[in-house]
């Protein structure tokens, strides 16, 4: 019988980076991640790596930005403001070819905002949050489960591409409890070696250098086409969501993260009245997952786009199928303003009519 | 002169084997070229090439990986002590070193500097101070000496509004964390060769007594101080070197610390 | 007393720090460019009878471009 734990999101985060092989740790503190950095600065000493509170952010993702170029598995993680200054360093290690894990317990803003859920940083997270025109990984857990799961992909998806990968929660997820079931990391049979990490050039006789800087004639066009190209082998290869309910849905109601948990009740709430209506939930951000918005309304189907913020994946979804109508119903993030089921049901009925 | 009696000859200077032997891109007279030399001879010194990770700052040394035949990384503008601690703690056996302006180091950077000696990170920090801003075209810096005309402070650094300069190592200094500390200048053949010895302490600190090394070094640039190299070397001891004195402010090891 | 100093005509961007260390005042500018548009420091053979093999050129050389050498 496999061991089942009551922890908090945030706590599976560390637990599932520490059982990945991640042994560095650069952070500091922000509500409502914190409980990450307490967990690895207890736990890292025994693993024999490393655990920095740094003076900043920006320190922070910069530790990480070496680490990860010396070919370590490494992690930063902090809250919406602290994404926020992370982004120079996020940019450089995009541009630099560098993985690693930046893990965004979103909390509301803008600027001081609140402690609470918010779903307003997607843009930042998907459209490449600072300069120049990068995408990281992004994943989005909708439990304390997927927190852990998720957590050892984006390592293993980080290392695959030499993108960063994020991972995108919120309060809700992260100060939740819930059951869990650890599991062994299990290394994926497709990892190269990093012969690309720095060591000095003593072991391979030339000297190796991380860097973003191109000023050669064409240059940086050709390095920005190359991170192009692992985009775009990304959003072949590496997109997935979860259906739930789908094949008959004439309503498809579609949200990740905490408000995918709403919606999940919602939808099985308006099953249960007999509403033909499913839940699409993206659990890969970055990739976006259009061809499953283009399966599953090539029926005529309607969308019913749900988040917390005043729309933001929403555009995804429209530009995802142009020719399908796309409803959307948000709350603005706040004290307050995480919408009930009975919330979400109302918006279903005002989408879908009663069939059966 | 034939070169055959060259070879006859004891050979007293020549170019550390760490330096690549290509010209650089410094301006005439820029003492960056004779800084990069100091620390490619400590590298010899103790030969660890091979083994070294220097970590590059954004500035006129941004291009540190043409000219060391390292592992070199490039920081974003003042992260490179912050880089290297990331990567000091991955190859805790590796040597490492940041070379950074004063720019990069005394303002955008000031906070990183001073946390990773704090927290004694055991690399060596090569700071030029040249009182100025050399990339982006003779800007002010935090070093900028007072009534000193610069292009952001074109009727010169006026300190009740602009601050005075900041001088970095006796800052440093006072850090429990720090374990070498020393400021220097490259505008004499004395003085070019103390620099060599603090450079090369500053390296022993970290190989041998696991210890935050930094050296300052005063150094010209007489493409934006608009003077030609031997005047602009003049100014080092004219004007610098009286704001920013020379000499050991900590030394941890010698003090048995 | 022959001790020599090999200045590399193409490394040498004419900055004349050289010229002022040497403690001799052997060293001059050239009146010839280099391949980069700079006057190179040169030493005429007779100046260089004087030469003390002391290394100062070489130490304040920004590029690197002196090497010296001393008779064994």
């Amino acid at each position: 019988m496999t061991k089942r734990l009551f922890v908090k999101g945030n706590e599976a985060v560390a637990m599932g980076a520490l059982e990945a092989g991640c042994r560095y740790y650069f952070g500091y503190p922000i509500t409502p991640q914190s409980d990450i950095p307490e967990y690895i600065a207890r736990e890292m000493p025994a693993l024999g790596g490393e655990f920095i509170q740094a003076e900043s952010e920006i320190a922070s993702i910069n530790m990480l930005l070496g680490a990860s170029a010396c070919g370590a598995r490494a992690m930063t993680s902090s809250s919406s403001p602290g994404i926020s200054l992370k982004q120079e360093g996020i940019s450089y290690m995009a541009g630099s070819e560098c993985p690693g894990l930046i893990v965004n317990i979103c909390r509301s803003g803008p600027g001081l905002g609140g402690i609470d859920a918010s779903q307003a940083d997607y843009f930042q997270a998907t459209k490449g949050g600072g300069h120049g025109g990068y995408h990281l990984i992004v994943l989005a857990p909708s439990s304390v489960q997927e927190m852990y799961d998720l957590t050892m992909l984006a390592f293993d998806l980080s290392d695959r591409y030499r993108v960063p990968a994020m991972i995108l929660a919120d309060a809700v997820i992260g100060q939740m409890k819930e059951a869990l079931e650890p599991h062994p990391y299990v290394a994926p049979d497709d990892l190269q070696p990093k012969d690309w990490a720095l060591i000095g050039p003593g072991e391979r006789g030339v000297n190796k250098v991380v860097k973003s800087l191109y000023l050669g004639d064409g240059e940086l066009e050709q390095h920005n086409l190359k991170l192009h190209r692992k985009y775009a082998e990304m959003q072949e290869k590496e997109v997935r969501y979860e259906g739930y309910e789908l094949d008959d849905a004439e309503l498809v109601v579609t949200a990740y993260g905490s408000t995918a948990r709403i919606a999940h009740t919602a939808v099985r709430m308006a099953r249960q009245q007999g509403y033909k209506v499913g839940l699409l939930r993206p659990i890969t951000l970055f990739p976006f997952p259009k061809e499953a918005y283009k399966h599953h309304t090539a029926a005529g189907q309607k969308v019913l786009c749900v988040e917390l913020n005043t729309g933001q994946m929403v555009d995804d979804v429209r530009l995802a199928v142009p020719c399908v109508e796309v409803e959307f119903y948000g709350r603005a993030p706040g004290a307050g303003s995480l919408p009930t089921p009975e919330e979400l049901f109302a918006q279903i009925r005002l989408h879908c009519e009663v069939r059966s | 002169m034939s070169i055959e009696n060259v070879e006859a000859m004891k050979q007293v200077f020549s170019r550390p084997a760490s330096l690549n032997a290509v010209q650089t891109h410094f301006c005439p007279g820029c003492q960056h070229g004779v800084i990069h030399r100091l620390v490619a001879q400590a590298m010899d010194a103790f030969d660890i090439q091979a083994q070294t990770i220097g970590v590059a700052s954004v500035g006129c040394s941004v291009f540190l990986y043409g000219y060391f035949g390292i592992d070199v990384i490039e920081a974003p503008h003042g992260r490179a002590p912050a880089v290297a601690t990331g990567a000091k703690r991955v190859h805790p056996q590796r040597p490492v070193f940041t070379y950074q302006g004063d720019g990069d180091l005394a303002a955008i950077g000031t906070s990183e500097i001073i946390h990773c000696a704090n927290r004694g990170e055991p690399i060596t920090v090569i700071f030029v101070n040249n009182t100025t801003y050399g990339m982006t075209g003779g800007q002010m810096a935090p070093t900028t000496l007072p009534s000193q005309k610069t292009s952001t402070s074109p009727y010169g650094r006026n300190t009740s509004k602009d601050g005075y300069p900041i001088r970095m190592t006796e800052l440093l200094a006072g850090l429990e964390g720090t374990a070498y500390a020393a400021r220097v200048a490259v505008d004499t053949p004395q003085h070019v060769l103390q620099a060599g010895k603090a450079i090369k302490k500053a390296f022993q600190t970290q190989l041998r007594d696991n210890g935050f090394g930094f050296v300052e070094v005063l150094s010209t640039c007489p493409t934006n101080w608009g003077m030609n190299p031997v005047d602009a070397n003049a100014r080092v001891a004219e004007e610098m070197i009286p704001y920013f004195p020379l000499g050991v402010f900590k030394d941890a090891a010698a003090q048995g610390e | 007393m022959a001790n020599r100093i090999v200045i590399s005509e193409q490394l040498c961007k004419g900055c004349g720090l050289c010229v002022v260390a040497c403690p001799h005042n052997l060293i001059e500018m050239s009146t010839e460019l280099n391949k980069h548009g700079f006057f190179p420091a040169v030493i005429t053979p007779d100046a260089m009878l004087s030469c003390t093999g002391c290394t100062f050129c070489a130490q304040v050389c920004p590029d690197v471009a002196i090497e010296v050498f001393r008779e064994r």
